[in-house]
């Protein structure tokens, strides 16, 4: 990525996460990781949002919510899963609630592994699904 | 009578960090009732105690909640351990207690943290987190995690801190104590805060006593009551006594866990100076038989824990009792009868964890 064509906006929804990984997440928009530096502001309305960044595997109730705010979203949009619950349920997997990562409901772009996961891996994540952005409005407007 | 409306509040809510759903019943601007409606992040944690090993179970009751995580590891353990009546090493207690009462300030920060946003004070709060950060980096250097940091084990613990890293933490919690003066300063005098918080959302001491709040929401009500008395870990060698208000306010709330941000420096330094040598675990053999019931000081309020074994590696039940649980019925309490603008701060002030409380 040389550099990036706008200044994505980043959403993020808890959808069955331990909260490891959601203040994570907003750590990152804290000045000492500072992914606004990038130009990626966090905001709380779907309708703004590029980037959806999920936390936690899915449950019943919140497969819903997660699959209406995906669908709130502008074209073209990214999905990144943060933490290793999000990319396939974890140490949660066997509960009888969940259901299974993201991917169970909506189209995953990236998959950020750790758990927690860091920081700077999540950083690394947003900005891999930023390129994927690009890609993806390139291919929407040659359409 | 004024018309009534409903209005969802909720699960995806910029305010909210994690999803609870509230049905806020108005009378114009007057919230008349408020029907909360959970299971957005509800698990099923406790039954994995079917398939996992009791001495495995330790990673999932760490994952219980990433912001009490170390706390919710310690809880499981005494209570097995004090099933299967185990007596833990003295250093391994002394460490226990210091990781815990360092989550306790990182939990405080980040509250501070969230409740300037939600004044809208942005400076303030990244100043909060970026403290709360140099907790981070305590456990990052002592445990090789930043969140979730498994440690604890049954018996004891896994790491074991050297004397100079504890006198570079006594450093760190020096250098801290000075930088949180000027934000304790802005929380407490500033009259913009004092305008939103004083006031606001009180709750009286026969109210909190009746609906169950626990922890700092207990105490700014002027209980006074910590469950940190109970002598758990090293708790009863060192000195401290529960931090009380009386207004009962927004206020006291913060002044509360100001002032036990405080107490958790002078816990720290305290602990430090007495840590013993000595080992950090003692070796586990056999399987827990019998019940037991354990009561642990959280951040946010006391959280209990209870373990039935059966005399195999399973555990027939493992049951855990969050703050927030307790928290939520004087939450509603508060509620009523205030504004709608106020009602995410209200919230705020009982420092919500909802993936605790449906676990
Ligand atoms: S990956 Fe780990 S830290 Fe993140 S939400 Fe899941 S259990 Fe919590």
């Amino acid at each position: 990525m040389d550099r990036l064509k706008k200044s994505p906006w980043m959403l993020h929804y808890d959808a069955s996460s331990c909260n490891g990984c959601d203040i994570e997440v907003l750590a990152c928009t804290m000045p000492r990781f500072d992914i606004e530096r990038f130009g990626i502001i966090n905001t709380g309305n779907p309708f703004h949002a590029d980037i959806l960044l999920i936390t936690g595997g899915v449950n019943a109730q919140s497969a819903q919510v997660v699959k209406q705010i995906y669908s709130q979203m502008p074209n073209p949009k990214v999905v990144v899963a943060v933490g290793i619950c999000a990319c396939t349920g974890g140490v949660f997997k066997d509960c009888y609630n969940i259901l299974g990562g993201i991917d169970t409901v909506i189209p995953v772009d990236v998959y950020v592994p750790g758990c927690a996961a860091r920081p700077q891996s999540i950083i690394d994540g947003v900005l891999k699904a930023v390129d994927i952005l690009e890609k993806k409005k390139e291919a929407q407007t040659h359409e | 009578m004024a018309k009534r409306s409903i209005i969802p509040f909720g699960p995806q809510h910029p305010v909210l960090p994690e999803p609870i759903h509230l049905d806020l019943v108005l009378e114009d601007e007057v919230v008349v009732e408020a029907i909360p409606n959970i299971g957005f992040v509800h698990r099923g944690l406790e039954k994995l105690v079917k398939t996992r090993g009791y001495k495995q179970y330790v990673y999932v009751a760490e994952r219980v909640c990433g912001i009490c995580s170390f706390g919710h590891g310690m809880g499981y353990c005494e209570s097995v351990e004090r099933v299967m009546g185990i007596d833990i090493p003295r250093r391994a207690k002394y460490l226990r207690t210091m990781w815990m009462e360092l989550s306790r300030i990182h939990s405080h920060l980040l509250w501070l943290g969230l409740l300037a946003d939600a004044l809208g004070f942005e400076s303030l709060f990244m100043q909060s987190w970026r403290l709360r950060e140099k907790i981070l980096d305590i456990f990052d250097a002592t445990t090789g995690g930043r969140i979730i940091f498994s440690v604890n084990q049954i018996g004891g613990v896994l790491k074991d801190v050297d004397r100079s890293m504890l006198q570079e933490i006594d450093k760190t919690i020096t250098e801290l104590e000075q930088e949180l003066t000027p934000i304790t300063n802005t929380f407490l005098e500033d009259a913009l805060v004092n305008n939103r918080l004083r006031g606001l959302g009180v709750l009286t001491k026969e109210q909190a006593y009746t609906a169950g709040a626990v922890g700092p929401m207990l105490r700014a009500s002027g209980v006074d009551y910590d469950s940190r008395e109970t002598g758990y870990a090293a708790y009863n060698e060192l000195n401290f006594g529960p931090i009380i208000a009386i207004e009962g306010d927004s206020y006291a709330r913060t002044k509360v866990r100001l002032a036990e941000i405080l107490q958790s420096f002078e816990i720290l330094h305290e602990l430090i100076s007495k840590i013993p040598e000595g080992e950090i675990a003692v070796p586990v053999k056999g399987n827990p038989k019998g019940e037991c019931f354990v009561r642990i000081e959280q951040p946010r309020g006391e959280a209990i824990y209870y373990t039935k074994g059966n005399g195999t590696k399973y555990l027939d039940r493992f049951r855990l009792r969050t703050p927030t649980t307790s928290n939520i019925p004087p939450m509603l309490d508060l509620l009523k009868g205030c504004q709608l603008g106020d009602v995410p701060l209200l919230i705020l002030t009982i420092d919500p964890c909802i993936s605790c409380t449906e676990r």
